[in-house]
């Protein structure tokens, strides 16, 4: 277990200084200068900037001094406002987006399971048809578009919920159900596929055979072993709700750490987007970490000894 | 009981009814394309598939109006019998812009899908089919590559490198062919081991043989299903990154960037939203119901 | 003996891709008290799906009982319904699966596994059902059952899982005991032990068995009768005597000559039956058996064999029990264990419709 966890500690760190490394030369290879874009600046204020952020030094220096940076959980500077840190617009950003995104991932679960295990159980009638129609729109639709579409409907024209800003819960609430909408999809599908493949297990059968009613199996035997796939969902949903943030918290007005990086994009903010970069990609590989710890606690037959991951 | 004595002459076991009485072997892909046939809502996606592409080849064409001629007095104009589908804020034709757009998106799509192919199956066949440590090495890199979240990798290509069709593909393919390269090897192991494989190998056939002869045809089936799920996937990506001001630049237009301009504008001009946006969402649609048929009629699972 | 279980004219499909695939077409036996009646077969044979429809665990659909009954203790089991099985399956009737690695829930401790039936028919509390799933444990032979009890199923073996799904199928002390090929997934040293288990545990627990196998040597061992069942319907039935030392259907016969015994000398062969059994969306004309069939008469190209009875336990659906039919001789290997049985009747006589 302990040599487990260790094993992919390593992997991690090792998958982060390549993010880190590639995000930090893409960087430099990227048209004009980092205050400006394609502007140029009076060469004594140019050089000075460039004093002042270690510019000047050799490539490497600033490669090293990045790395030793990061290392102090200090993300550089924002070279568009000069009196803010990454580090800044992640504190104020990222609760926000946190308290969003775990809605959004609670609605996701809840909703997602729910329909698929109801569309499981009832293989080939009605219901299962109607939740595999919410879970294929789920997919079919890109978040942006659902966003706007029900931002359009239940706030703008029915006035049920709060348009935009983030002051109240109601106002978190369309946000966050736009947020889940394509995970709920994956997770009903996911759920749904699982289900039936428990249900189709000898054991379902040996239950069955020992006089348990249809809810009793339901509860005992096959729910807890068809939500297993979804507990390892849980390291890609969180990237889905993280990139999905982006879009929603631009359309909503959220001040979330997604709008933050999405404005850093459209200023061509570099050290920005290098920055929350980084930060959003330690936040996930730790999130896939933990998901695929506790899924050893969860599954009796997994033990963590081996490299392998259980597919 | 009134049987003539002559029927209780032994005449023994009947071989050719004997052939005749075992079931009619259906061959593996006659089988998936029954089974595939029979799944409606599959079907109903290659249907509106095909409408698609015809219409993306010859969209542009039914409409005397260029995708990208600008016509300032007539702007935002409601669908009507000039256009079809509307025109946007420059005045330009939304109906030619869509099938045009129809264009680019699932190019966008297919080679994304394409290009992971090759890569995967080139990769996967090659860790899969080698072993030993040079598969460790193969997929201990594509575990690491996989651990970079991938919209976040595309964002920051999209960035640096400027944004044209080509860039686009590049992003999308640079961690998408992992999944390719984990299911095809993950193929090739098991097939590895099986018998007929060997007894090809015993009789002396080559490295390339054994793979195009015997490796790829069996794992056709996942692939087929990856790709298939892996262009809405990129159609997606791109609609997500035109949101972002990430995508193509004008006049150049795609679904995602037709979809993207008119979001503003839901309020007042709700067609310029309406048709790509439909159209985005029937694209993946089609695709992802046409992926889950093909997996289904694949599994042998379900095989009776 | 009181007659526990009477099955008559049992039918039973499926409806696939193919066509409707009559699975059991037309099965009649009964079980006494205590008795063991061994069900034998190729796979594909309808007995496995014979047994599972006494529990009704066919998945149905695509499965269908399309006539006949099931009497169990003189109610019939077709006409219950889900509810009122629920009360049967576990508690008058259990089953034992075939493959103890996939039967058994990969999630659950072995203990809750055997718990669940307790405290479902026996009104059992938590406590007390505990302990006596530990007893159980013990009684089917698993040593440290304390220590066992709080394991995961992946933590047995083979063998001893099987063990865990005897305690589990005789938690409630049924009546009747279903084991469907309970060894064939196991090795052949665990075989005898689980057999002996099963044996043991029937003299204590006075439970009737049926026992299902397509392993004609398992058979002679634990069976005081035996039903051999070909393309969904039973070809031969009698006491165990019966049927190795006088068997009279041409498929039995290729089933004893197909088995390796020890009293055989060396020099001959194992015969296997040529060809594979028919496809039971178009079940054939006549004999099912016929086109595999060496002593096959062009009558059984038409006719359905009737049933022939050649003692009192004894019966027979072969043409060549006709008065017609000309004497043949069985394979060597059969023919060698061939012994004179006292209670055969002078002559097979036709078993009229509806009696059996």
């Amino acid at each position: 277990m302990a040599k487990y966890i260790t094993k992919r500690l390593l992997y991690l760190l090792f998958s982060l200084y390549l993010i880190i490394t590639a995000t930090f030369f893409l960087m430099r290879l990227a048209p004009g200068n980092p205050f400006t874009g394609e502007k140029q600046l009076p060469p004594e204020i140019q050089a000075s900037l460039n004093e002042h952020y270690g510019l000047n030094k050799p490539w490497y220096v600033q490669y090293g001094d990045y790395l030793v940076k990061i290392a102090h959980w200090d993300f550089g500077p924002s070279f568009k406002y000069n009196s803010r840190t990454v580090n800044d617009l992640i504190n104020d950003g990222f609760p926000v987006s946190l308290f969003l995104g775990v809605e959004a991932i609670l609605i996701a679960l809840a909703l997602g399971t729910l329909l698929g295990i109801i569309a499981a159980l009832k293989h080939n009638k009605w219901q299962d048809y109607g939740a595999m129609i919410i879970a294929v729109l789920g997919i079919s639709v890109p978040s942006f578009i659902m966003a706007t579409v029900l931002q359009y409907f239940l706030a703008i024209k029915w006035h049920i919920f709060p348009v935009a800003r983030w002051d109240s819960f109601m106002h978190t609430i369309l946000p966050a159900l736009a947020l889940a909408s394509t995970p709920m999809a994956f997770i009903a599908r996911l759920t749904r596929s699982s289900m039936l493949e428990v249900l189709a297990n000898d054991y379902i059968r040996t239950a069955k055979s020992k006089g348990l009613g249809q809810t009793a199996i339901t509860i005992k035997h096959t729910i807890r072993n068809a939500l297993l796939p979804v507990v390892s969902y849980m390291g890609p949903l969180s990237a889905g709700i993280v990139t999905g943030s982006f879009v929603i918290e631009k359309i909503f007005g959220i001040p979330g750490l997604g709008s933050h990086f999405v404005m850093s994009i459209s200023n061509r903010d570099y050290t920005v987007i290098m920055g929350v970069t980084v930060f959003y990609s330690i936040i996930l590989l730790s999130a896939i970490l933990l998901v695929d710890i506790a899924y050893g606690f969860i599954d009796p037959r997994i033990k963590l000894t081996s490299g392998k991951k259980g597919e | 009981m009134e049987i003539s004595k002559e029927k209780f002459q032994i005449v023994g076991t009947r071989s050719t009814e004997a052939e005749k009485i075992s079931k009619p072997s259906l061959s593996f892909w006659k089988d998936v394309s029954i089974r595939f046939r029979k799944n409606k809502l599959a079907m109903f996606g290659v249907v509106l598939l095909i409408l698609l592409i015809i219409m993306a080849i010859f969209g542009p064409y039914m409409t005397k109006f260029d995708y990208r001629t600008n016509n300032l007095v007539n702007t935002n104009k409601p669908p009507g019998s000039m256009h079809w589908f509307g025109t946007d804020d420059l005045g330009r034709d939304v109906f030619a812009r869509t099938w045009q757009g129809a264009r680019i998106s699932l190019f966008i799509g297919i080679a994304a899908a394409a290009v992971d192919f090759f890569i995967g199956v080139f990769w996967g066949g090659l860790a899969g089919y080698k072993g030993g440590r040079i598969d460790e090495f193969m997929m201990r890199f594509a575990d690491v590559l996989w651990g970079i979240p991938y919209l976040l990798l595309v964002i920051l290509f999209m960035v640096v490198m400027g944004q044209s069709l080509g860039t686009m593909i590049l992003a999308m393919t640079i961690t998408g062919w992992i999944n390719m390269a984990r299911i095809v090897r993950g193929q090739v192991l098991s097939l590895k081991s099986q018998e007929y494989v060997l007894a090809s190998k015993t009789l002396g056939a080559g490295l390339q043989r054994i793979m195009g002869k015997h490796l790829i045809p069996n794992t056709m089936g996942p692939i087929l299903v990856t790709m298939t799920l892996t262009v809405p996937s990129a159609i997606f990506t791109e609609a997500f990154l035109s949101y972002l001001g990430l995508g193509l630049t004008p006049p150049l237009a795609s679904w995602g960037t037709m979809a993207s301009d008119g979001l503003p504008a839901i309020k007042y001009y709700p067609w310029r939203l309406f048709f790509p946006a439909t159209f985005i969402c029937l694209t993946i649609f089609a695709f992802n119901v046409i992926g889950d048929g093909l997996r289904d009629a694949l599994d042998p699972r379900l095989r009776k | 003996m009181e007659k526990l279980l009477e099955v008559k004219n049992l039918e039973v499909s499926f409806q696939t891709y193919g066509g409707e695939v009559k699975a059991v077409r037309g099965v009649s036996f009964d079980l006494h008290k205590g008795e063991t009646l061994a069900i034998v077969g190729e796979s594909g044979s309808g007995k496995s799906v014979t047994s599972q429809t006494i529990m009704k665990l066919i998945p149905m659909p695509p499965g269908k009982i399309k006539g006949g009954q099931i009497l169990f203790n003189g109610e019939d089991i077709v006409k219950k319904t889900d509810k009122q099985m629920e009360k049967i399956r576990g508690k008058e009737i259990s089953m034992i699966f075939q493959d103890p690695m996939t039967s058994l829930n990969p999630t659950m401790k072995i203990g809750r596994q055997i718990m669940e039936v307790l405290t479902k028919h026996q009104n059992m509390s938590t406590s007390t059902a505990k302990e006596r799933a530990v007893e159980l444990l013990r009684l089917v032979g698993i040593p440290m059952p304390e220590k066992r009890v709080i394991q995961y199923p992946h933590e047995f073996s083979g063998g001893m899982r099987q063990r865990a799904m005897i305690a589990i199928a005789l938690a409630a002390n049924p009546k009747l005991l279903i084991a469907d090929e309970p060894t064939t997934a196991l090795d052949v040293t665990i075989q005898a032990q689980i057999l002996e288990l099963m044996k043991d545990l029937q003299s204590k627990m006075d439970t009737s068995i049926i026992f299902i196998t397509h392993d004609l040597g398992v058979v002679a061992n634990v069976a005081d009768r035996v039903a051999v069942m070909y393309a969904g319907q039973i070809v031969e039935m009698g006491t165990v005597d019966e049927v190795f030392y006088d068997p009279r259907h041409p498929y039995t016969w290729g089933l004893l000559a197909s088995m390796p015994s020890l009293d055989n000398d060396d020099k001959s062969e194992l015969a296997a039956i040529p060809g594979t059994p028919p496809d039971l969306i178009h079940p054939p004309k006549g004999d099912a058996f016929a086109a595999r069939n060496q002593y096959a008469m062009a009558i059984d190209f038409e006719e359905e064999p009737p049933m022939f009875q050649i003692s009192e336990t004894h019966f027979a659906k072969t043409w060549l029990l006709h008065p017609d039919a000309p004497k043949v001789e069985p394979p060597e290997a059969v023919k060698r264990r061939m012994r004179k049985l006292a209670s055969t009747f002078e002559k097979p006589v036709l078993v009229q419709e509806g009696k059996s």
